[in-house]
């Protein structure tokens, strides 16, 4: 194989990776804060990419041409409504079933998927139906050695780690992210801080919801196609990439999320049968890992209080 | 759907009385369920069958039929089990209500096969479709390329749902809650994949499936009975209701065991019964395995049934399906999951109207059970330790 076709997978490789973790991250800090898995946010996603098109249609609508500000247009719209929403699911869904069995909540939020995904299908117009996501970011290539590097996909794989980077840092290093850390840790102790519970676990869902919303969109952007189903795989490999990382732990996601890009790249690439089986390579070697570390590579730390 | 004798008064008559005179109302009302035609009608059936259970909950029916079921369990069961040959008697000639009818059966099986998972033990299962994809894959390839009788066909369904259950086995025992969800949820989509790229099983266009042969009787002639030619669908109902009694009768005899016990109490707390010595391992393999078999059985006579499967009828969303019919008529409990069935399956394809939206609907009634009424439609009560033994009055 030559050079260049490497450096191609290593960059599409990179490129999921980033966008998985995003989603993994999601997951993980729900986690933290609520012990609670919120598998609806695969759709979350799905709807903060469909929230973005309609919000380039609106600006689309209005005449406003510039790339940059039709970009930050849809970033703006979809982040916060998708915030907003994650922050509804979590007061009106996840919150009133927190003493519940922890299988409740993962199936309202398994079910809540399914409606938002059915109700997109159903009611957007057109639903049923991939959209041509557009694109806004500059297309000129720079030629490495044999494999060309598009400017597009640099400028989303950087801004993609930056948000993860930033996210690491509002988690360790603000007042805020102490006072998640502080809930995840301990909701009583947090309670008796003066931590405000409830506001912090609805901007913890808020700021999970966000990331995803990010996610859709650089999803969007690199394949230039949304449809309403995606979420449901992106959320389930963002649950994949969280659980075999360690749930509950930040770098254990981004660790997840880049090794399930590898493997799919491994599975297309390395492997000798066809590239079709690459999710079911990836999927496999989930199961495996899960047999053989039940709790995740970075083991979340826990013990049964009997 | 329970029953509509609310006029009948049931007060002062034996419990017997009340508990067959519902069963023949159920048969009726199921009868022309299955026969009405209009949106119109079916949604007065619907309305009917609301009214009557609400009312029958309020006025003591509900409380009636259980001490029907507990006093006379096998007048009552036998009285079901006619009910059920006499529905499918009187709908002998139409082809697609009994093609509901058994497309219900089969789901029920299922439905009970994911209750002793999901409801006994605690385990989790979403990849439900998948295991019954197997089986209906197995019915494909062992149909059309082997002579095996179509009887062992249906075990081999479920040999081959359990055998590759067993793949699953070691993370899913060794994980718990979430962790056994992903894995399950990664194995359905897995399947799925792996079925739309793989040529050998027929790609994403799937396969055809030879029809079900008894003694060398064609299921797909229809028969003949005092000269009148009946639905083809009558042979599978009838092989379906059979199925679906048998896996009811095995649920249930499985639930009262001491095999239920144990797996009652792994899921109530894993550590305390291990601590009284119960393999918590062994249950849950024990259950794990139990529901994928019947599972496997259900999708390999499906299979059979519709003559030709393909990928897209075992999604994850599927999956999402059959747990929501365990969720509904609540968990553990199998008269629930019967009923569940009932809505779930048979609610969509006779108001039209609501196919394209069942999976919204089904997901979005699934929220309002979870928020308001988490123990499903029909409550499992609490374990009788003494079956005959009865509250003294």
């Amino acid at each position: 194989m030559d050079i260049g076709l490497l450096g191609q997978y290593l960059a599409n490789g990179m490129m999921l990776g980033t966008m998985y973790a995003l989603v993994a991250v999601g997951f993980t800090l729900f986690f933290g804060v609520l012990d609670v898995i919120k598998f609806s946010h695969g759709d979350v996603l799905m709807l903060g990419s469909f929230t973005g098109f309609t919000a380039y249609l609106g600006v689309l609508a209005i005449g406003i041409e510039n790339p940059w500000l039709m970009l930050l247009a849809i970033l703006v719209v979809s982040i916060t409504a998708t915030a907003a929403l994650g922050a509804v699911i979590a007061r009106y869904l996840v919150l009133p079933l927190k003493s519940a069995p922890p299988l409740n909540i993962l199936l309202i939020t398994l079910m809540l998927g399914t409606a938002l995904r059915e109700a997109v299908r159903l009611f957007y117009p057109d639903g049923s139906n991939p959209k041509a996501f557009p694109a806004l970011l500059p297309t000129a290539s720079v030629d490495l050695g044999g494999f060309s590097l598009r400017a597009d996909s640099a400028i989303l794989m950087a801004a993609g780690i930056a948000v993860i980077i930033g996210l690491n840092l509002l988690i360790n290093r603000t007042r805020l992210g102490l006072a998640i850390r502080a809930v995840a840790q301990d909701e009583e102790t947090a309670k008796i801080m003066g931590i405000n519970y409830t506001l912090i676990v609805l901007v913890t869902f808020g700021i999970g919801s966000g990331a995803a919303a990010f996610a859709g969109i650089m999803n969007g952007l690199y394949y230039n196609e949304i449809n309403f189903g995606m979420g449901l795989l992106l959320g389930l490999i963002g649950f994949s990439a969280a659980i075999i990382g360690g749930l509950g732990n930040i770098y254990g996601a981004i660790l997840g999320g880049f090794l399930f890009a590898g493997l799919q790249t491994v599975g297309a690439v390395a492997l000798p049968f066809a590239s079709a089986y690459k999710d079911v390579f990836a999927f496999g070697v989930v199961i495996a890992l899960m047999a053989w570390k039940p709790t995740g590579l970075i083991a979340e730390r826990s013990s049964d209080r009997v | 759907m329970k029953d509509n004798t609310t006029k009948t008064g049931w007060l002062g008559l034996p419990p017997l009385v009340v508990g067959l005179s519902a069963v023949v109302a159920v048969v009726i009302f199921g009868w022309q369920f299955l026969l009405a035609e209009s949106e119109l009608e079916v949604l007065g059936l619907v309305a009917l069958a609301a009214v009557a259970g609400w009312a029958g909950g309020k006025t003591g029916l509900t409380g009636s039929l259980n001490e029907a079921m507990r006093g006379h369990g096998r007048a009552m069961n036998s009285a079901i089990m006619i009910g059920l040959l006499a529905v499918i008697g009187l709908l002998s000639e139409e082809h697609f209500p009994l093609l509901m009818l058994t497309t219900m059966l089969l789901y029920m099986t299922v439905a009970l096969g994911l209750n002793v998972q999901f409801g006994l033990t605690g385990m989790v299962n979403f990849a439900g479709a998948a295991f019954f994809g197997i089986g209906a894959y197995t019915s494909a390839v062992l149909t059309t390329h082997t002579a095996v009788p179509p009887l062992l066909i249906l075990i081999g369904g479920g040999l081959m749902a359990a055998a590759i259950g067993f793949l699953l086995i070691v993370p899913v025992v060794r994980t718990a809650g979430h962790y056994s969800a992903v894995v399950t949820i990664a194995f359905g989509v897995l399947f799925k994949t792996f079925l739309e790229v793989n040529d050998v099983l027929g790609g994403p266009q799937g396969l055809m499936v030879d029809s079900m042969k008894l003694f060398g009787w064609d299921f797909n002639d229809g028969p003949q009975l005092f000269g009148i030619e009946m639905s083809f669908y009558v042979n599978y109902a009838l092989l379906g209701g059979g199925l679906a009694v048998l896996a009811f009768m095995l649920t249930q005899r499985l639930e009262r065991s001491w095999l239920g016990l144990a797996l009652d109490s792994v899921r109530l707390d894993e550590t305390a019964s291990a601590c009284f010595g119960v393999n918590v391992v062994r249950a849950k393999v024990l259950a794990f395995t139990f529901g994928n078999i019947l599972v496997g059985v259900a999708g390999a006579l499906y299979g059979m049934m519709i003559s030709f499967i393909a990928p897209n009828s075992f999604t994850f969303a599927d999956s999402l399906l059959m747990v929501s019919i365990v969720l509904l008529g609540g968990l553990g409990s199998l008269w629930g999951t019967a009923v569940a069935a009932v809505i779930v399956v048979l609610l969509p394809e006779k108001l039209q109207i609501l196919q394209e939206y069942r999976f919204l609907l089904f997901s979005g009634l699934v929220i309002l059970m979870l928020l308001y009424r988490p123990q499903g439609l029909l409550p499992r009560t609490v374990r009788q330790f003494f079956p005959s033994w009865r509250p003294q009055r």
